[in-house]
């Protein structure tokens, strides 16, 4: 193998196949890189941890193909310190020479055979715009639980319906659930897949920025996610299980809501939530024309402050962990946003508004299970 | 001090929402095949079924009971609605289990007479009645152990007052076995020395009972017998953490078994954490091995929390690392850290009535079906349509628990029919009768088990 590239391309590809790698290797050859150049000037980088893989194609001058097996970590390390030169790799025997500018590093190969071939991209896809894609994922991945002991609520869950796409995650004290339209390649196309929050937002994060994500999903038994986007691809296997039937939580409706805008109630209850200790919440009062809020009781710290709200229904106090108000409101991008209620002790819904007399904007809703104080 | 104790619970529970039942004989329990009577209706007592008895003894005794496998959520919400009927009377309000706590007037009422106390308790008697539909056996006394005594004495439906110039004429007569503290290993051991009755018990020579039992605990047994009960009532806001075990009275083996024990221990604690209004982050589990030696294993929550359903993931998953195949004798589930607040559950409120563990029930009034455990053979599996695999290996840890079908006494919904319960299942199969606690007793109507129509609901509003 012997192959020049833009210092810049490789950079970027390296990193993009590094984020696959595993800490721990379960076998040493899936801590590399796979670097494979063919002849019609065209290099590709992958990773694979038996559960996501990435792989990426980058124009190259291939003056050798072939193909080497070298540590990911050290590559990815090397070719962002390098100077913005063209770089040279070359397979001498059992190692690999990369040389830039002035710099000169060996690599050491591991056997190309022993790496596993990479699951193939599921049949059955459609596409979306990258923008659309990455805020959705955001949207959503901030309900997901990071707690490991239950793998079902680290998931993202996707439903399919022909041309509608909805996301949906979990901790199980809020839901954030987005719907979204994306183009199947064939029209009546249905499915559902549990996919990784953390994985999805890092393909998300780095397949974004370009116009417009393949996404695949298999029909049936599959078990496998793919995407794709401008010579990027990442697939990964979904996680096991049943997913609650989270749709149902929504309340039918709500005889109360609250329109209050949103980047000064963010500010606000960054502010009282100084004095809430750690899980303690922010009790929220809504009366006509006024969103009252505290944190604190009792002989701690007390913070209290008020702003202006337009209250439909019945005055209501209800309280909230600050960090998940704050999520949800973050999750918006409105001016305004709308807080549903149905009871004080019943779960709340945040939606975005653009005005402040209007319809909320229901593409996308945080339910969020309010604190119940001791009385 | 009062004592209250909700008749029958479980069952009555049961008879209160499925008309069909009343006056007939009801057994809930574990429906399986090494499953324990939890509650039998007092129709099915008649026939000599207990609590702790095998689900099969009872089956052999009154094959013609209904045999319910619980509606957890049911009993919670009416226990909830009596502890806070309980709190009107007192705030020193100390739950024991979801149907029995202990209440302290002394705060409230200071200095009330034996009528005082017989009209306050009958007021709350017939509030429970009014609210939820149940009877509640009260007994009131100067301690809690003859407050609980007293409870028990004319049960159900009964109030018994002790005044304290009278404990002492009730206590004397009764038999040992009645002191808390006093099972069947001491009880023998005092029979042994002609110790029968409490009146026995408190004319003993103390040195001779600390002799035999130890001195905390031979002067307890001699104090409580003499009436002297120097417990307070705590309630859980007071508390630093909140737990409930049990001691099996055989070494337990069966990994199944034990979480079922777990998940109703959860219940108590999660009752307790409810009437405290607190919650906690920190699941403890005690497990004590056949040759005494106890471990301790917890886990902290990312937020506190009172719902049994968490509790009881976080105490089943650290039982899971547990080996429990030489035997176990005793289980106990602990809630610490304790917050007066509690971020509550979305997920709680989906009310899933197959919970992690839970076997899928098999029908009751209908043929055993040979032992073979359906535990892992899950009928539906994942949705039609989806593409989540079956079987595959779970790439993230252990696999999500197996859906259990119907169980008996289920609460469902049917899209034509409406609200009703599931009387049995199997073979594809499930028998529902349309019956709520309102209604006259009800039709019963046979589906397949996989009918679309048909769904899992939450308990009926009484």
């Amino acid at each position: 193998m012997k192959l020049q590239v833009e210092r810049d391309v490789l950079a970027e590809a390296v990193a993009w196949a590094a984020r696959a790698l595993p800490s721990r290797p379960p076998v040493p050859v899936l801590a590399g890189v796979l670097l494979e150049a063919d002849a019609q000037g065209t290099v590709t980088l992958s990773s694979f941890d038996y559960e996501v893989s990435a792989r990426v194609e980058v124009p190259a001058r291939v003056d050798e193909p072939g193909r080497a097996l070298v540590s990911g970590r050290l590559l990815a390390d090397i070719s962002r310190s390098l100077p913005a030169r063209p770089v040279e790799l070359v397979t001498e025997g059992t190692k690999v020479t990369l040389s830039c500018g002035a710099s000169r590093f060996n690599l050491l190969t591991m056997p190309v055979e022993e790496y596993p071939s990479l699951p193939a991209m599921p049949s059955g896809s459609g596409t979306l715009p990258g923008d659309t894609f990455t805020e959705a994922v955001a949207q959503v991945t901030i309900a997901a639980s990071r707690d490991e002991t239950l793998p079902i609520l680290t998931g993202v869950r996707m439903e399919i319906e022909g041309n509608r796409l909805t996301l949906m995650a979990t901790d199980r004290y809020r839901l954030a659930m987005r719907e979204l339209e994306w183009q199947p390649d064939a029209p009546e196309t249905s499915a559902i897949a549990l996919v990784r929050a953390r994985t999805l937002s890092e393909v998300a994060r780095s397949m974004g920025a370009t116009g417009s994500i393949t996404m695949a999903l298999g029909q049936g038994g599959a078990d496998l996610i793919g995407f794709e986007a401008g010579g990027r691809h990442a697939t990964s296997l979904l996680v096991d299980g049943e997913y609650p039937k989270v749709r149902a939580l929504f309340p039918a409706e709500s005889p109360i809501h609250a329109v209050v805008e949103r980047a000064p109630l963010m500010e606000a209850v960054k502010r009282v939530a100084l004095v809430a200790e750690r899980n303690t919440p922010v009790r929220l009062r809504f009366e006509d024309g006024v969103l009252a809020l505290e944190a604190g009781q009792g002989e701690d710290a007390q913070a209290s402050e008020s702003l202006d709200a337009t209250l439909t229904g019945e005055s209501i106090s209800i309280a909230f962990n600050p960090q998940f108000l704050l999520d949800g409101l973050g999750a918006l991008s409105t001016t305004y946003a709308r807080l549903s209620f149905t009871q004080a002790t019943r779960p709340a819904v945040l939606t975005g508004q653009r005005e402040a007399e209007g319809d909320d904007d229901e593409s996308y809703r945080y339910l969020l299970m309010p604190v119940r104080l001791a009385t | 001090m009062l004592h209250l104790d909700l008749d029958a619970f479980f069952a009555a529970v049961e008879q209160r929402d499925k008309p069909s039942l009343r006056g007939k004989p009801v057994v809930v329990g574990g429906t399986g095949w090494r499953g324990v009577v939890a509650t039998a209706s007092y129709e099915a007592r008649a026939f000599g079924i207990g609590s702790a008895m095998p689900t099969m003894e009872a089956r052999r005794r009154c094959p013609n009971a209904a045999f319910l496998a619980g509606r957890f959520s049911a009993y919670r919400r009416v226990s909830e609605q009596v502890m806070a009927l309980a709190h009107e009377l007192s705030p020193l309000v100390e739950p024991v289990s979801l149907d029995e706590a202990y209440v302290d007037l002394g705060p409230t009422h200071p200095g009330l007479d034996a009528a005082g106390v017989s009209a306050l308790a009958e007021g709350f008697r017939a509030r429970v009645r009014a609210t939820t539909g149940l009877t509640v056996s009260v007994g009131a006394g100067p301690s809690k152990l003859v407050a609980k005594i007293a409870s028990d004495l004319r049960k159900p439906d009964a109030l018994v007052v002790v005044p304290a110039d009278e404990q002492r004429d009730l206590l004397a007569p009764l038999p040992v076995r009645r002191i808390p503290g006093v099972g069947a290993v001491t009880g023998e051991r005092l029979a042994r020395f002609g110790i029968r009755t409490v009146a026995d018990l408190a004319a003993a020579d103390e040195a001779e009972l600390v002799r035999m039992f130890g001195k905390a605990h031979g002067s307890g047994l001699r104090a409580y017998a003499r009436g002297i009960d120097p417990r307070p009532v705590v309630p859980e806001r007071d508390a630093k953490s909140v737990s409930a075990e049990e001691t099996f009275a055989v070494d337990l083996t069966d990994r199944r078994e034990l979480v079922e024990r777990a998940r109703r221990l959860v219940d108590r604690v999660a009752v307790r954490l409810a009437t405290g209004g607190v919650s906690g982050r920190t699941v403890t589990i005690k497990l004590r091995r056949y040759d005494f030696t106890t471990l301790n294993r917890s886990r902290t929550l990312p937020q506190p929390t009172a719902s049994p359903r968490e509790i009881a993931q976080a105490a089943t998953a650290l039982l899971e690392t547990l080996d429990v195949a030489d035997g176990v004798r005793l289980l106990g589930v602990g809630v610490s850290g304790l917050t007066e607040y509690t971020q509550q559950d979305l997920l709680a409120e989906l009310d899933e009535p197959a919970a992690p563990g839970e076997e899928p029930g098999a029908e009751p009034g209908g043929a055993e079906s040979g032992g073979a455990e359906p535990g892992g053979a899950e009928p539906g599996g994942a949705e039609p349509g989806g593409i989540l695999p079956q079987g595959s290996t779970a790439p993230y840890g252990p696999p999500a628990p197996a859906r259990s079908g119907w169980s008996p006494g289920q609460d469902v919904t049917h899209d034509e029919h409406g609200p009703g319960w599931v009387q049995g299942s199997g073979v594809g199969r499930v028998t529902v009768r349309f019956e709520g606690p309102r209604t006259p007793v009800g039709r019963i109507r046979t589906f397949r088990d996989d009918d679309p129509a048909l769904h899992p609901a939450g308990p009926p509003v009484w």
